[in-house]
């Protein structure tokens, strides 16, 4: 069976060798990259702007940044007919290839997240060092992360006042980099699309603005509800402590401290998310008013096959919806829990319909192409283009998330950052 | 003695002014740039198409199949012919089966997903075939595109595939906006018509030009004045695929009519 065989389904005339090339795991990538740069984004505010409300979370969304950043590379490997050559694209780069930058621009990103993070956990890593040394007799387990967070330091041990200072300097230059650094990385993605100059709906200057605009409140709605969610687990287990330890602090005190950040955070979400709104309908009316020759079957693609997908799912649930939501005063963590729920949903309707919107149609505008994600997988192909390959994408930044926390903790750490 | 901190900066500033040369010498590549040149090669492989005619025989197709061995029965071919049936109230039908490997055995045009659709022959105001391959263009998006150069320009103007080193990353096919390309069923990496390259490079025509009974596909090189094919398309009517792309198709057709897409 030829490859996009299996998931298309043709529709009056469209070109004997056009299927859905372009699947699942390519509405993945822009989407999983939105969430890095997005994350990022959201910690650089506080660490660059120096917005203090955002302290809290800003070190939780720069630790998922690291955890979604190999990531972001996955879904390309799944999606590449010979993902054993994945390398040449490092090796051998075209330029005049969007992709080709893809090795340059995420390398020079993973580089700043990393060192970032290194510099803000510094004195906690030095911290913990000395702690485990004075330990007269070390478990096991102490030993392994004794040599886990020695190595981690590096051999810089200086916890001086002036060193902690350059610290907090050096966080400070990284995330002011890391800012035009993430949009671009996912900017890129964007001119990936709308460099196409054969696709009628991908091909548009806004293409990259738009991507970086929702990676941005993606990025910053997962932060929301990956928050709340390890708040509402940090109470469970604080009430269950407490029976023994009454001395611990209440579920009420973090309560008041998680919708605290929350709220704000939020304001940041709807900002972003205006602006996105805003570029995604210029591009529609301008379609729709200029009609050049592809508008015709752009409409029915856009108003009648995809209607659904685009007006309720993604600008209905997944803008409209959580306007509302975010908007409405006395904002409970419930709701801010369904509202970036939503959001997420949203932002992953806008990639779907970009990327297999933009298939939707054959090139020879007669026709139509429809994708059948695959759900049980019958053999490789199937997998790793349809449902499962997707799930898969989407567990593993929460599995590194929480394999991360366990060495560099997000929540309960003192210090300067 | 040197110090550590000073030998870093030569080492540094040493490497850097070697690669300054060093690209230059990539910028001036003489082949490369003879290559690039317009008008400088002796050979600049066209196509021409005769819509006039071609009757629909698929013989072409079932030819290039054979040739170039893409699987008999996959739904993938690196040349085909459509079918265009215009009806006397304007609509236009098109539909290509299988690529048109067995030639058009039906009047009912396949509507895909929606079946078969009878035209009935008083409504017709005309019906022609129109067989498509590969543009070979002068200015190619699937070149551009590719991540890893695996896809390029040979000097004589055809675009070739490197199989050993294609990622399989699909953007080719996804800028190319004659949708020849596909990926091979067997080798798993893009995979289009190159006028049977193999051929030429022997001093033969195309597997489609010496398949087809009517003459109604012809190779020939542009940069020879005494060509036919050249005399045809510098002194004729012909027209191009799709133009407003600039990506400059290299396969001319003649009697092309509005309505083919």
């Amino acid at each position: 069976m030829v490859h996009g065989e299996a998931w298309t389904l043709k529709e009056f005339f469209v070109y004997p060798n056009e299927y859905i090339y372009w699947s699942i795991q390519i509405v993945m990538y822009p989407f999983m990259t939105g969430l890095v740069a997005g994350a990022f984004v959201l910690s650089s505010l506080y660490h660059v702007f120096g917005v203090k409300q955002l302290k809290d979370i800003a070190r939780f969304s720069l630790v998922f940044s690291l955890a979604l950043l190999p990531v972001a590379m996955m879904p390309l490997m799944l999606h590449l007919q010979q993902p054993q050559r994945g390398i040449y694209v490092m090796m051998t780069p075209h330029f005049t290839s969007a992709i080709a930058a893809f090795g340059i621009v995420f390398t020079t990103y993973a580089m700043i997240v990393l060192s970032e993070i290194w510099f803000v956990y510094r004195q906690y890593i030095v911290e913990m060092v000395l702690d485990l040394r004075e330990k007269r007799r070390r478990k096991p387990l102490d030993s392994v992360r004794l040599a886990l967070y020695s190595v981690l330091s590096m051999g810089a041990m200086d916890l001086s006042p002036e060193a902690l200072h350059k610290d907090e300097r050096a966080v400070g230059i990284l995330a002011g980099i890391g800012i035009p650094v993430a949009c671009f990385l996912h900017g890129y993605a964007g001119f990936i699309f709308g460099s196409v100059k054969a696709n009628a709906l991908w091909m548009t200057p806004l293409m990259p603005v738009i991507f970086i605009c929702s990676a941005v409140v993606s990025g910053i709605a997962l932060c929301i509800v990956t928050y709340i969610i390890v708040m509402e687990l940090r109470k469970l287990i604080l009430a269950w402590k407490r029976k023994n330890n009454p001395r611990l602090p209440s579920s009420e005190e973090i309560k008041s401290a998680e919708i605290h950040t929350v709220t704000i955070t939020a304001k940041y979400l709807i900002m972003f998310m205006v602006l996105a709104l805003t570029l995604e309908l210029l591009d529609l009316i301008f379609r729709n008013y200029t009609a050049v020759k592809s508008w015709d079957i752009l409409r029915s693609v856009i108003y009648e096959k995809d209607f659904f997908k685009i007006f309720i799912l993604q600008y209905g649930l997944g803008n409209i919806v959580p306007f509302i939501i975010f908007l409405l005063p006395g904002l409970t963590i419930r709701r801010a829990l369904l509202g970036g729920l939503l959001v997420l949903m949203g932002v992953f309707m806008m990639r779907w319909n970009v990327v297999i919107g933009g298939q939707a149609f054959s090139a020879s505008f007669s026709g139509f192409m429809e994708y059948q994600l695959p759900i049980w997988p019958d053999n490789m192909e199937t997998f790793k283009e349809g449902l499962f390959g997707a799930l898969t994408v989407i567990i593993t930044p929460f599995v590194l998330f929480f394999c991360v926390t366990r060495v560099l903790p997000v929540i309960g750490v003192k210090d300067s950052h | 003695m040197i110090s550590r901190r000073s030998f870093c900066k030569k080492a540094m500033i040493a490497a850097g002014g070697i690669m300054i040369p060093l690209a230059a010498l990539e910028v001036f590549n003489p082949q490369r740039l003879a290559a690039e040149k317009d008008g400088t090669g002796k050979v600049r492989w066209v196509f021409l198409v005769d819509i006039h005619k071609c009757v629909g025989c698929g013989f072409c197709v079932k030819a290039c199949k054979t040739e170039n061995e893409v699987p008999y029965e996959a739904n993938v071919t690196r040349t085909w012919v459509e079918r265009y049936v215009v009806t006397k109230t304007g609509k236009t039908h098109i539909d290509s089966p299988k690529g048109a490997r067995d030639g058009f055995t039906s009047q009912k045009i396949d509507q895909a997903h929606h079946g078969l659709l009878e035209v009935k022959e008083e409504e017709i105001a005309k019906a022609f075939f129109v067989p498509k391959l590969c543009n070979q263009c002068e200015n190619p998006a699937c070149v551009q595109v590719c991540p890893v150069g695996a896809t390029y320009q040979a000097a004589d103007g055809v675009v070739l595939i490197d199989r050993s080193w294609c990622i399989g990353c699909g953007y080719c096919v996804m800028g190319c906006p004659y949708g020849v390309r596909f990926f091979h069923p067997v080798y798993h990496v893009a995979e289009k018509c190159n006028f049977c390259y193999h051929r030429l490079a022997k001093g033969m025509k195309s597997a489609c030009v010496d398949a087809c009974p009517f003459g109604a596909r012809k190779i020939g090189n542009i940069r020879d004045p005494e060509d036919p094919v050249t005399k045809i398309i510098t002194t004729e009517q012909v027209n191009v695929l799709k133009e407003e792309f600039g990506t400059k198709p290299q396969v001319f057709y003649i009697g092309l009519s509005r309505e083919v897409k």
